[in-house]
């Protein structure tokens, strides 16, 4: 009875799990109006393929050394080769092959970047929404306290405390992230608890549980996917940014910020060592943020921008 | 008033004290021992040892250690460095008018760049115009600043040899002592021929690449405020009046449209700080930010923890004072809370 009573809110919910189809329909036509979005969003499909098949495209192993090669231009430079599309490292590696791989690893710290603070975030935000005050309080200042530390800061900190890695990479950009979505689903949360259907099953005798997690939290959703969706493009620059700082993914891994710092030494002799990671990195932050940008103009009108 | 100022500030001291907290334990997590840093990594006797811990109060309970540090902190003193045996207070008052010349001509760049283009694309909505400044907009919120940085060193300094490549200023054709602390200052009192023009030709591209960031925000930003003012009732009536359109944007709906622009113009100090240390570390340029990051390399634990608490305190002060100066101009929401 509960359940019915929540319905039609649910529905409101366009283009998530759940949502009737003739609801996905109008989110999809809404999305493809963008061509910004559609852009983005085909570039980001392009880079995922990229990174799940990186064993089967990349033309060499990531981290094999070609000795007799070191430093080969790419093909449109003089004295390029097939060989070497993109030309090799100052280690004789192959260029392609470590950008192709360097794309499952750069996603991979997005996306699990994203979903930690996205699971982390709903569980604080909530509970802070719906505690009592002070344990909102402590929540509430604790993010707070994150927020006041440049974020880059903060992650050179945690990374200098933790030693540098890529999982202390992933921990660190957490952090520095979480606020964002504890604060969202917090604020989002409180605005849904006036309402009357909130009121209903809270009449009807639904736990708190129950209440925080199927009735309260799906119509805080769409602002949430948003931010998630433009949060795997921060997390990339953050981490990306602490590579090339030596503090992030440490060698051989391919990460691009690590990459572009390997090859600040060759600024002079080889630019296009320190031009394709940092290219890579901008291609695909910013097909992720057309993407976002889309996703929230197609969800929500009331935040459309343009 | 008085009030709203005196409950903002209450508000902000249990962040302050969590911030000691924070920076306490994680310098006291952070692997390796401060007194090897300090005498080296060949061994020393251990009565030696004894002295240097005791010296640097590691000798005592923790829980002493950090009631030592809080009272360290309110009486002014944010330690001292392992590596120059300096204060850390003087040595961020040193470099820190680098870093604030640094931020202040990036923020000025995108502040006068962003707001006129913005409110351009605004009014020529779906223009040409329009849609590549909105595409450059998503470019430059997604730059890699690290990348940017080297890509115009690349071109611009070393190819076209336009600008030098790092520092800030000619050390072997200029020099003076520091007066203020700001280069481009500095050299115009110092009066010595061309100072003035070799100091700016060393901000420039530094500024652009912490600029870049800010100006692709505050473009955005305008563009999809002034749209919002445009569409209002009161812009409507002054084009009815007949007033010129020059005026109606620039008088009547750039003035209401900046109101949100001046708020993230104020609270982008965290993003225009953790900026400052890609940029001045790409530049070698002398300010807090490559400060910091040498404290890490140099394991200076108490460079890196005064750094970080007087950084962030920096924070918490300007978005107070942002938050404050937005409740004067903006009496609904003073009154709201």
């Amino acid at each position: 009875m509960v359940a019915d009573a929540q319905d039609p809110a649910l529905a409101a919910v366009a283009g998530t799990a759940g949502a009737p189809p003739r609801e996905l329909r109008a989110f999809w036509l809404a999305f493809i109006e963008n061509r910004g979005a559609l852009i983005g969003l085909a570039v980001v499909l392009i880079i995922v393929l990229l990174a799940i098949l990186a064993d089967v495209i990349a033309p060499y192993p990531p981290n094999e050394q070609f000795r007799d090669a070191v430093k080969a231009p790419p093909l449109w430079a003089d004295g390029g080769t097939w060989r070497f599309i993109l030309g090799t490292d100052g280690l004789g590696r192959d260029m392609l092959s470590r950008l192709i791989h360097g794309a499952r690893v750069s996603l991979f710290i997005g996306l699990s970047v994203m979903s930690v603070s996205f699971v982390l975030g709903v569980v604080a935000g909530l509970t802070a929404a719906f505690s009592s005050d002070a344990i909102d309080v402590v929540i509430t200042r604790l993010m707070d306290l994150i927020m006041a530390v440049p974020s880059l800061v903060l992650a050179i900190l945690i990374v200098a405390v933790l030693g540098p890695s890529l999982t202390n990479t992933i921990v660190a950009v957490t952090i520095v992230y979480l606020p964002r979505y504890v604060r969202l689903v917090r604020a989002s949360a409180l605005a849904e608890l006036g309402k009357e259907y909130v009121l209903a099953a809270q009449v009807a005798g639904v736990g708190r549980l129950r209440l925080m997690f199927s009735t309260v939290l799906p119509n805080c959703l769409a602002p949430l996917i948003v931010q998630a969706a433009l949060g795997v493009s921060d997390a990339i620059l953050e981490a990306a940014a602490l590579g090339f700082l030596g503090l992030g993914a440490q060698p051989p891994i391919s990460e691009w910020g690590t990459m572009l710092a390997d090859a600040r030494e060759f600024i002079r002799s080889n630019p296009w060592l320190v031009t394709l990671p940092g290219l890579a990195i901008l291609v695909t932050v910013v097909s992720i943020n057309l993407a976002g940008d889309g996703l929230r103009d197609a969800l929500d009108p009331k935040m459309r921008r343009s | 008033m008085l009030k709203y100022l005196l409950r903002r500030a209450a508000l902000t001291v249990p962040t302050f004290f969590a911030l000691m907290f924070l920076t306490f334990i994680a310098i006291r997590l952070v692997p390796g021992d401060p007194v090897e840093v300090r005498v080296g990594e060949r061994g020393i006797s251990a009565e030696r040892l004894a002295y240097f811990r005791h010296e640097l109060g590691l000798d005592q309970p923790v829980w002493k250690q950090f009631l030592d540090y809080v009272w360290q902190l309110l009486h002014g003193d944010f330690g001292t460095s392992l590596v120059t045996n300096e204060k850390v207070l003087t040595e961020f008052l040193t470099l820190f008018p680098a870093t604030i010349e640094l931020a202040t001509c990036a923020m000025l760049l995108a502040t006068l760049f962003g707001i006129p283009a913005g409110a351009l694309a605004a009014v020529k909505r779906g223009s040409p115009y329009d849609q590549v400044l909105m595409g450059l907009s998503v470019t430059g919120y997604s730059m890699p600043i690290f990348w940017w940085g080297l890509l115009l060193i690349m071109f611009v300094a070393e190819r076209w040899g336009l600008t030098p490549v790092s520092g800030r200023i000619d050390l072997i054709k200029y020099y003076f002592d520091p007066v203020t602390g700001f280069m481009l200052i500095d050299a115009w009192l110092s009066g010595q021929k061309g100072a003035v023009l070799d100091a700016a030709r060393h901000l420039v591209l530094p500024a652009i690449v912490l600029g870049t960031v800010p100006l692709a925000v505050i473009a955005r930003m305008t563009r999809s405020s002034m749209l919002e003012v445009l569409g209002e009732d009161y812009v409507r009536t002054a084009r009815a009046k007949g007033l010129a359109p020059w005026r109606v944007i620039g008088l009547h709906a750039l003035r209401n449209a900046m109101i949100p622009v001046v708020t993230v113009i104020g609270l982008s100090v965290g993003a225009l700080m953790a900026g400052a240390v890609l940029t001045e570390t790409i530049f070698s340029w002398p300010g807090v930010g490559k400060w910091l990051i040498e404290g890490i390399a140099r394991r200076d634990y108490p460079s890196l923890q005064g750094g970080v608490m007087l950084v962030s305190s920096l924070v918490i002060l300007v978005n107070l004072i942002v938050d404050v100066l937005y409740g004067v101009i903006n009496p609904r929401i003073r009154h709201g809370r």
